[in-house]
């Protein structure tokens, strides 16, 4: 090859590469739009789901129209890499503006300085949810629009038939009477009669599971110091919870193999449901005025359900906190959290937005969830430990789910969980 | 006995040759019976992907288990199809992954290339400390060095059009080139060309040299056309990853209309997964890598026969 060939190489390389370059690049906040508004980069967990996308935009042109010196520009992302995104953005120091996050891990971002304190006017969060707020160290980082609950999802005429008494919230199943339930439509014939979902992984097991270990009296750690979970998580209570734990998979009452979702209750292959009100509308269809949403069971301190879902905060970087900030006092209106909730099946985060939604209005099919979370819910705990809290609590589960020691198996999470706590500090705690 | 010998030598033989032809005519068909059945269990996944990819997710729940999960029976129709084109930009994620794809192992065949050249063909000093520091970097994983990674090339220069001038800025993140410059020079690529390089005769060298052949000319006109299974061997085991690259635009990538199929896939996996729409997504991204395999099968296995990788 010539000189002259080389140099056409080179130059289209160089060429290429320019153009490679003009595709791509966008300002993560901070930039500024042809109309000189400043351009706020809004990030989402919610790619692949266009109900909620639906929903975004709306808020977003609706914002967008309303004022000129603001522009937020919405980039979506799959929910199942999302946390990851971040943390890769964070590194890079390319966090966007707004963000929103799982409402357990806001400590953990709040402490890591991703996110700073949200400082939106108190007559907005003091109308939410208490488990739509995200706080560490007494500060407010985070707020959603709605919150999720479980129930146990049953048919009225199976419990009726099997001679079960129908729980409430006010009386609901003590453990005995669960334990009762569950022998007896085993033996009417329901080779697994409870279904919890323990085919499922990540998240779900600490949202779902720890709630029942926190009725029987155990906890993830000890709330009062957030330093140990000495006592908590291996405590005697603890022990008996995950003794039957282990023993409701070794009796069959529940098994660790199905299908994500609640496609056996809506087929009558397994009785009873543990679940989120996301799955409940399939199941409506499926049971109609047989279904029963029912309070979960009393494991001896009073029955429990996780809290705390998907809010939004503004990244510690950002260079317009004001304007995220005017974003989100404009999106917090009752007819988008009403719109998020009749959209995405969840519960709303004011009372307004409540008394509104189709589905969890006074006369709402899925109102039962609002009881249960008003009732019931505890959010997991506040620290930024808790990131570690999760995956140990995660895999101690299926341990022993799968047969191992429950002493031993709880006494290396905790201290797992302890060295991580020791080895940060104590997480500013 | 003259006779018998001569008369019942060549009978023997014949009966000996029909032996031998119906025993090899039986180990042809025992190869084939194994093959066929290897061919099956190789087919079961795909057979099973495309299969399903046109049921309803409950029917492909319920078929599970029984050999309708391999049929298309039942409810037939494109509707999962639809469904990925409502939930995801497919079109948009599979000319990003082309395009990301075939630059990565075109820019990655020239430079490598070029490379394995310097490391076997020319004399320098520090050659061989060079080709061991290459060689050692093949034990890093990936995962070890992505985050620093993605600090660095947040800090890289760059040029931005903004408003149709072009001007200097900082970051490569949001961009093609993130994801193909960093993977254009592979260690294992270097490696497998410095090696087959090697074992062409450097007389033919010594003899373009006498010609006046300079170092580019040798590679070009005599290395290149000769190392044509090398190329194709590397081509084909780079491809691959590059289209399968998940973590890095993960990482890198923010922007969904640059992001590549593979990432993609996350979309489906909602509170209760689509797999229906899975399945018809899958397909439609293993469809190029099928038509890229089989249009090079034979490149392919001549190939590796070649170069003596098993990949």
């Amino acid at each position: 090859m010539n000189r002259g060939s080389l140099a056409k190489i080179l130059s289209m390389s160089a060429v290429g590469a320019l153009a490679l370059t003009a595709c791509g690049q966008a300002g993560q906040g901070g930039t500024t739009s042809e109309d000189g508004r400043v351009q706020l980069t809004m990030w989402t967990h919610s790619a692949g789901n266009p109900a909620e996308l639906e929903v975004y935009e709306q808020i977003i042109d609706d914002f967008n129209a309303s004022q000129d010196e603001y522009e937020v520009i919405e980039e979506s992302f799959p929910q199942g890499a999302y946390n990851d995104a971040i943390v890769a953005a964070a590194a890079a120091d390319d966090l966007p503006c707004l963000l929103d996050m799982d409402g357990p891990i806001v400590p953990n971002w709040a402490w890591a300085g991703y996110i700073q304190p949200l400082g939106l006017p108190q007559e907005i969060t003091d109308s939410l949810l208490p488990t739509a707020i995200g706080t560490y160290q007494d500060e407010i980082y985070s707020a959603g629009y709605w919150d999720a609950a479980l129930a146990v999802l049953a048919r009225k005429s199976v419990l009726e038939e099997n001679d079960i008494r129908i729980p409430t919230i006010d009386d609901p199943w003590t453990i005995d009477e669960f334990d009762g339930a569950l022998d007896t439509l085993q033996d009417a014939g329901y080779k697994t009669p409870l279904d919890i979902g323990a085919e499922d992984s990540g998240e779900w097991w600490p949202y779902a599971y720890s709630p029942m270990l926190q009725s029987a009296g155990g906890d993830l750690i000890d709330r009062d110091t957030m330093l140990s979970a000495e006592g908590a998580l291996n405590g005697p209570e603890a022990v008996e919870f995950f003794t039957w734990f282990q023993e409701a998979f070794e009796k069959g009452w529940v098994s660790s193999s199905g299908t994500i979702g609640n496609e056996e209750f809506d087929k009558g292959e397994v009785a009873l449901s543990y679940t989120g009100g996301w799955n409940a509308l399939p199941s409506l269809e499926a049971a109609g005025d047989d279904l029963l949403f029912l309070p979960p069971p009393d494991f001896g301190k009073g029955p429990t359900i996780g809290g705390a879902s998907w809010q939004w905060g503004i990244s510690s970087t950002c260079e317009s906190p004001e304007g995220a900030r005017a974003y989100l006092e404009f999106s917090f209106q009752d007819k988008y959290v009403t719109a998020f909730a009749d959209n995405q099946i969840v519960i709303p985060a004011t009372e307004g937005a409540t008394e509104a939604s189709e589905y969890f209005g006074p006369e709402g099919d899925l109102r039962p969830f609002v009881e249960l979370s008003q009732e019931y819910a505890l959010l997991r705990p506040e620290t930024p430990a808790y990131a570690v809290i999760s995956s140990t609590f995660e895999k101690a589960g299926k341990d022993i789910m799968n047969g191992a020691d429950v002493q031993s198996t709880l006494d290396g999470a905790v201290a797992e969980i302890d060295a991580n706590i020791q080895s940060n500090d104590g997480y500013g705690f | 006995m003259a006779t018998v010998s001569l008369t019942s030598r060549p009978a023997s033989r014949t009966s000996a040759d029909r032996v031998e032809h119906v025993l090899r005519h039986r180990r042809k068909v025992w190869s084939y019976v194994a093959m066929s059945a290897l061919a099956v269990v190789f087919l079961f996944p795909l057979v099973f992907m495309f299969v399903s990819s046109l049921k309803p997710d409950a029917q492909i729940l319920g078929d599970v288990g029984s050999p309708r999960a391999f049929l298309p029976v039942g409810d037939i129709s494109l509707d999962n199809y639809f469904g990925v084109f409502d939930r995801v930009p497919v079109g948009q994620f599979l000319v990003n992954s082309v395009l990301v794809t075939v630059l990565t192992v075109g820019l990655g065949l020239v430079v490598n290339s070029m490379a394995g050249f310097a490391l076997s063909r020319m004399r320098w000093k520090g050659r061989s400390v060079v080709l061991a520091l290459v060689i050692a970097t093949l034990i890093v994983p990936f995962e070890t060095i992505a985050v620093p990674m993605v600090y660095w090339v947040a800090q890289l220069p760059t040029l931005v059009m903004e408003g149709g001038v072009l001007k200097y800025d900082f970051g490569w993140l949001n961009s093609y080139h993130v994801q193909i410059v960093p993977f254009i020079a592979n260690a294992f690529s270097i490696f497998l060309f410095t090696q087959y390089f090697s074992t062409i005769p450097k007389s033919l060298d010594e003899a373009a040299r006498i010609d006046g052949a300079g170092w580019f000319t040798i590679y070009r006109r005599i290395i290149v056309p000769l190392a044509g299974p090398a190329f194709a061997t590397v081509a084909i085991l780079t491809f691959l990853p590059a289209w399968n690259q998940y973590l890095w635009p993960l990482m890198v990538v923010q922007q969904e209309e640059l992001r590549p199929v593979m990432v993609g896939m996350q979309y489906f996996f909602q509170l209760n997964t689509a797999w229906g729409e899975v399945m018809a997504y899958t397909s439609l991204i293993t469809l190029p890598v099928l038509i890229v395999f089989l249009s090079f099968q034979r490149a392919f296995v001549s190939s590796v026969a070649a170069s003596g990788v098993k990949g």
